[in-house]
């Protein structure tokens, strides 16, 4: 097995084992969906029009509760010392750990939104809309959410001051994912809005391996 | 193989202090160099630097290989076997799947021999939370033991071990040196080689 894929299904594997991962983020998700429709009331067209950026905000804040760990474990433990020294690039270290994060969060989001999106009464051609723009923007949140998992590395309380760097990172994916839904419900194509996005997501993926790895050499040094 | 590792006018600085300055050393293969000082003394920057995660503040550090001689700290890294203060282990995995991870990371093919050999093969099916500070650290040498390189980096190495564990280092270190390879330790305890020693 490459090193590449030997240190993607290891975080695979600690993100299902250690709890903290998946089951958290879904159970996050599941009960923001669940909360608003109670809060807002049985105003089936408003919560259908709600639904695109609802359902698109629980899902970032629900993969930022794991971000924070994405390499602050093996720093602590020092096993991202024996990574560095590895023949995978720092670079390909960070992309692994992108798509790790993506496929133990990111991936499981997607797949429960079209459920959630009944709560909302959300019509089904929407409802397929909020499903391709997260399965097309939540690389980019696990993309972007590297780069200041790595930035806060060795601080001590790195987890509060990550949502202050990534968040404002992270508007054009819930402008454009929940504008896809909210054109959807237009009756007008979402197909820009999509694109978009995914052009977002490809630079993400793109740029952000490079630039966590600088930020984790440097705390290496730290 | 690595022939040397040359020290010239290392400097290390970790904010305003200067922690040590103008250290010139050379290991060659086959030799071990014990360094050694008080807590604070700059021990484990120096193998940090050695490993290239920290820049010096003046001075370079040469690796020479076969005929070329060279100071890229990317290019010396790819020859080093890291044991470091902490073990580097996941609670969440078993001896064996952590053992296997980091062999198969450094491109070798796990044997489960190694486990053997440093008294952990019946806990090769045990989480690592369950294990002592002593057998953490015997799954740490066998991490180096797979990882096959050259020169070897180690951080108190007898930390945690009991007496056969302390011996069992003895041995894999006199095994290593004796194979052409190179040990530079940071440690309290003489290391039993013969070695040259520095102190910071």
């Amino acid at each position: 097995m490459s090193p590449f894929a030997t240190l993607l299904l290891r975080d695979i594997k600690l993100a299902a084992r250690s709890g903290g991962g998946a089951a958290l983020a879904l159970s996050f998700f599941a009960l923001v969906a669940t909360l608003v429709p109670l809060g807002v009331g049985p105003d089936l067209r408003l919560l259908a029009r709600m639904a695109g950026g609802i359902l698109w905000v629980a899902a970032v804040l629900a993969a930022l509760l794991s971000l924070d760990r994405l390499f602050q474990g093996d720093f602590e433990d020092g096993s991202l010392d024996m990574i560095a020294l590895s023949p995978l690039p720092l670079e390909l270290t960070a992309l692994a750990k992108i798509a790790a994060h993506w496929l133990s969060t990111g991936l499981p989001l997607t797949l429960l939104s079209p459920l959630l999106a009944l709560l909302f009464n959300l019509a089904p051609p929407a409802t397929l809309i909020l499903f391709v723009s997260l399965l097309i923007g939540t690389p980019a949140v696990s993309a972007v959410g590297a780069i200041g998992a790595s930035l806060t590395l060795s601080l001590k309380r790195g987890g509060l001051l990550l949502p202050l760097i990534i968040l404002p990172l992270l508007s054009p994916v819930v402008i454009f994912g929940a504008g896809a839904v909210a054109l959807s419900l237009d009756g007008l194509a979402s197909v820009n809005a999509l694109g978009l996005l995914a052009a977002f997501s490809f630079a993400a993926l793109l740029l952000s391996p490079f630039a966590a790895a600088a930020s984790v050499r440097l705390n290496l040094g730290s | 193989m690595i022939s040397s590792l040359t020290a010239e006018n290392l400097a290390c600085a970790r904010g305003d202090k200067r922690l040590f300055d103008g250290l010139n050393f050379r290991v060659m293969a086959g030799q071990a160099l014990a360094v050694e000082g008080a807590n604070g003394a700059g021990k484990t920057s120096l193998l940090r630097m050695i490993a290239g995660f920290l820049a010096p503040a003046a001075g370079r550090i040469l690796v020479k290989a076969a005929s070329n001689e060279s100071d890229d700290a990317e290019e010396r890294g790819k020859s080093i076997g890291w044991l470091g203060h902490q073990d580097g282990l996941k609670p969440q995995l078993s001896v064996r799947e952590q053992f296997d991870f980091f062999a198969n990371l450094y491109g070798r093919k796990a044997d489960s021999a190694v486990l053997e050999q440093v008294g952990l093969a019946r806990q090769a099916d045990l989480p690592c939370r369950y294990l002592s500070a002593g057998q953490k650290r015997r799954l740490g040498l066998a991490r180096l033991l797979a990882s096959q390189r050259p020169l070897w980096l180690l951080d108190e190495p007898f930390a945690a071990l009991d007496t056969s564990g302390q011996q069992l280092v003895g041995q894999l270190m006199a095994r290593h040196c004796g194979a052409g390879g190179i040990i530079i330790a940071a440690t309290h305890e003489p290391l039993g080689l013969g070695n040259e020693s520095l102190k910071l």
